[in-house]
């Protein structure tokens, strides 16, 4: 082959990809461990919508149904969501868009994924052999009193996986302040990079404190000593206080990355300098240092003092301003742009609609009132899917299309890429708009049966989550296909800025011939022409 | 000099471990993250069960616990003034520095595991049996006492290990005056360890004991 040697035909050999320190080859090898993730907690969520079909539970016992809606949230969180974007994504992309030969940390960077393995299959054990029956959020006293489970085995599989996700952080943080190329100031980086920073600054300082609950959580249960138990001296609310420090900056870990990737695809595909650079790279660390001061919202009910629900409730609406101006200034780069239609954008903008749902619905559940209504019920599981499914799995998939061609060197199919969008934006909404509306009439989450006058909404839902998971499945198929048979891509086939653009698809081991050095702000539209085409 | 050479993602030597350090650095917010969970909880209980609190702190033992605070910060002076031998280029002391350093630490341990033994024979484990089972909280000081020692042992067995390690690579040859940057990373690491403890002996050994 006449082609110069790229990343990926750089070594052959099983050793060359386990004992790799390549930035993009680590990413890789996450990207396979993350989709099987994925797959398995879709496949626990398929059972969970089908058992709903009838208000008795059509397939499981209750216990089972507990089993599966834990198994689901704890890989959906742990094992997908909070790792997905970083260490994919922002593991392949941010060396390649500050202009660096490879993260600060290589053998960290493998390390972390090592880590997420042995953490992840030490969950999987748990959950296969036996179960948890408490949910992801583990409450006390249930978890170290009452529940029959495998709790420890999980809880040791998420202490194990935290250490991938602090090696992440750190690494990216460094990398950021130390790696950017010649020019390439803090305001003249993509504002990926932004967001994917505010999210490493919340994975290095909250992880930690959910580590050592964790601890704390398994010795009350292997020895019987209160800490949390309330029969025992404990104090339940102090774990939910320790567990939402982690868990609820951790939604922000889960978001600012699909922000980061709306960002780009957005000004991409308008053809346009984003709107309001600084107001976006700024909101992204406001999110980041607010979202450390929310997480009381989680206990409005658990009776906590009615003066920390008040603070945390208007803290609550605090951090959704940053929020909301990102969305407002996605819109003004939209505005008057030369809007193309391609599979990236398709999501983006879908992100874009579900994201607001889901934001706007956040502040119906920051309100004191309003929560004490909807709490524990449907409408809360509506809208956190909203922002997590709907925003983040979104953004995931417009940021993978985007960024397909320069990872793998093809094109993927674009009707197809369309196709599955579109069909994720409407299997969604059909999935989870019912439950918004069943909510709010007072269907409790997490029962595996209901009251029969539910049961239309509920079959909505369920009938929503096939379209769903065949609209997850296509991009499986049709990605796969087009590494064998799609067209090969140019470096810059959107014809977009960024440095991650200025070198081949798919990129050479050490990323760049020559360290480039940037003279402009980013996203200067149009971009100069590469010389490189095809 | 294996694993001195300049990664290619940096520009020399120097960046190489400027940025080294500021990733140790940033481990160590981490660490005060988590090990600040635990000082927290313990602050909750100090004010919901001052008695069990106090009577529990008085069972401790101030001796061991005071020796091992001098052998502790002693430790940390003799891994630094290796950090200035290095610098000046002296690696022979750095390595009897590295020796000085391990012995210390393993001294530590050796004090720690007499106080252990002590406190087992004095029925001070919250299980069955427990010498304090009249007083509300003792119990949960307890398991704070043995979770916050643990987890600072392990850290102090990992530094143990570090140092061992920086002592090697000294009698490899592997530093010189100008390149010696994993010495000062473990470094602040040790020190870092050390100061936990600073946190620790007030909570465990002092607050309260009078009046």
């Amino acid at each position: 082959m006449s082609e110069p040697v790229n990343y990926l035909t750089n070594g052959w050999t099983i050793r060359s990809w386990l004992l790799t320190h390549d930035h993009k080859r680590i990413a890789l090898l996450y990207l396979v461990s993350i989709t099987g993730f994925f797959f398995l907690g879709g496949a626990a969520a398929a059972l969970i919508r089908l058992n709903l079909l009838t208000p008795e539970g059509a397939l499981v016992s209750a216990e089972t149904y507990n089993r599966l809606f834990t198994m689901h949230g704890i890989i959906m969180v742990w094992f997908f969501l909070v790792p997905a974007v970083p260490v994919t994504l922002g593991n392949f992309i941010v060396p390649l868009m500050i202009g660096a030969r490879d993260l600060a940390f290589p053998r960290l960077n493998l390390l972390s994924w090592y880590l997420f393995m042995i953490g992840g299959l030490v969950a999987l054990y748990a959950l296969f052999v036996g179960g948890v029956d408490t949910g992801w959020t583990l409450y006390t006293p249930l978890s170290t009193n009452y529940s029959k489970g495998h709790v420890v085995a999980a809880v040791v599989g998420i202490f194990i996986s935290g250490f991938s996700s602090i090696a992440t952080g750190l690494n990216f943080m460094v990398t950021i302040h130390r790696l950017r190329a010649p020019g390439m100031t803090w305001f003249r980086m993509p504002l990926f990079l932004w967001s994917l920073y505010a999210t490493s600054v919340i994975l290095v300082l909250a992880t930690p404190v959910l580590a050592m609950t964790l601890i704390l959580l398994s010795l009350e249960r292997l020895f019987g000593i209160g800490v949390f138990d309330p029969a025992l001296g404990g104090d339940p609310l102090l774990f939910q206080h320790l567990f939402w420090f982690y868990s609820h900056p951790a939604v922000y870990i889960m978001i600012l990355p699909g922000m980061g990737i709306v960002t780009e695809i957005v000004t991409t595909f308008a053809r346009k300098k984003v709107f309001g650079y600084k107001f976006i790279a700024w909101a992204s660390i406001a999110i980041a240092v607010i979202g450390f001061f929310v997480w009381g919202h989680h206990m409005f009910v658990a009776g906590q003092s009615l003066y920390a629900s008040l603070v945390f409730s208007i803290l609550s609406y605090l951090v959704a301003v940053p929020s909301a101006i990102k969305v407002f200034n996605w819109l003004g780069t939209l505005h008057k742009g030369t809007i193309r239609f391609d599979a990236p954008m398709l999501y983006a903008l879908g992100f874009i609609g579900l994201f607001t749902i889901g934001g706007l619905t956040g502040l119906f559940l920051a309100s004191l009132a309003v929560d004490v209504h909807v709490t524990q019920t449907y409408f809360v599981v509506a809208h956190f899917h909203y922002i997590m499914v709907g925003g983040m799995v979104s953004a995931f998939f417009g940021g993978l299309h985007y960024w397909w061609p320069k990872i793998t060197g093809r094109i993927y199919p674009e009707m197809w890429g369309r196709v599955a969008a579109i069909l994720i934006f409407f299997g969604f909404n059909l999935t989870f708009f019912p439950q918004f509306i069943l909510g709010y009439l007072g269907m409790p989450r997490r029962y595996h049966s209901y009251a029969p006058e539910f049961q239309i909404l509920n079959i909505l839902s369920t009938a929503g989550s096939t379209i769903l998971a065949a609209a997850y499945l296509l991009p499986l198929a049709y990605l796969t296909w087009s590494l064998f048979w799609g067209e090969r891509a140019s470096a810059n086939p959107w014809r977009a800025t960024g440095l991650e653009w200025r070198t081949a698809s798919p990129p050479p081991t050490e990323n760049f011939a020559e360290i480039p050095v940037v003279t402009e702000e980013a996203y200067e539209y149009p971009p100069p022409e590469v010389a490189q085409h095809g | 000099m294996a694993e001195t050479q300049v990664g290619m993602q940096y520009e020399d030597l120097r960046h190489q471990s400027d940025t080294a350090l500021i990733g140790m650095w940033l481990f160590l917010a981490t660490e005060i993250l988590f090990f600040g969970a635990l000082l927290f909880t313990y602050m909750i209980y100090r004010l919901w069960y001052p008695d069990g609190f106090i009577a529990a702190v008085r069972h401790a033992n101030i001796l061991i616990g005071t020796l091992n605070t001098a052998v502790l910060l002693t430790s940390s002076f003799t891994l630094t003034a290796g950090l200035l031998y290095a610098k000046a280029g002296d690696m022979r002391r750095l390595i009897y520095s590295c020796v000085a350093t391990i012995g210390l630490g393993l001294l530590f341990m050796a004090l720690k595991a007499l106080e252990y033994a002590e406190d087992f024979r004095e029925r001070l484990v919250p299980g069955t049996n427990f010498a304090l089972a009249d007083h509300d909280g003792a119990r949960i000081f307890y398991l704070f006492y043995y979770t916050a020692t643990g987890v600072h042992l392990v850290h102090l067995a990992i530094g143990i290990g570090l140092v061992l390690y920086i002592a090697r690579r000294a009698r490899r040859g592997d530093f010189t005056a100008q390149a010696h940057t994993p010495v000062e990373v473990v470094g602040l690491y040790w020190s870092f360890v050390d100061i936990v403890w600073l946190f620790l002996y007030p909570l465990i050994y002092l607050v309260g004991r009078g009046g």
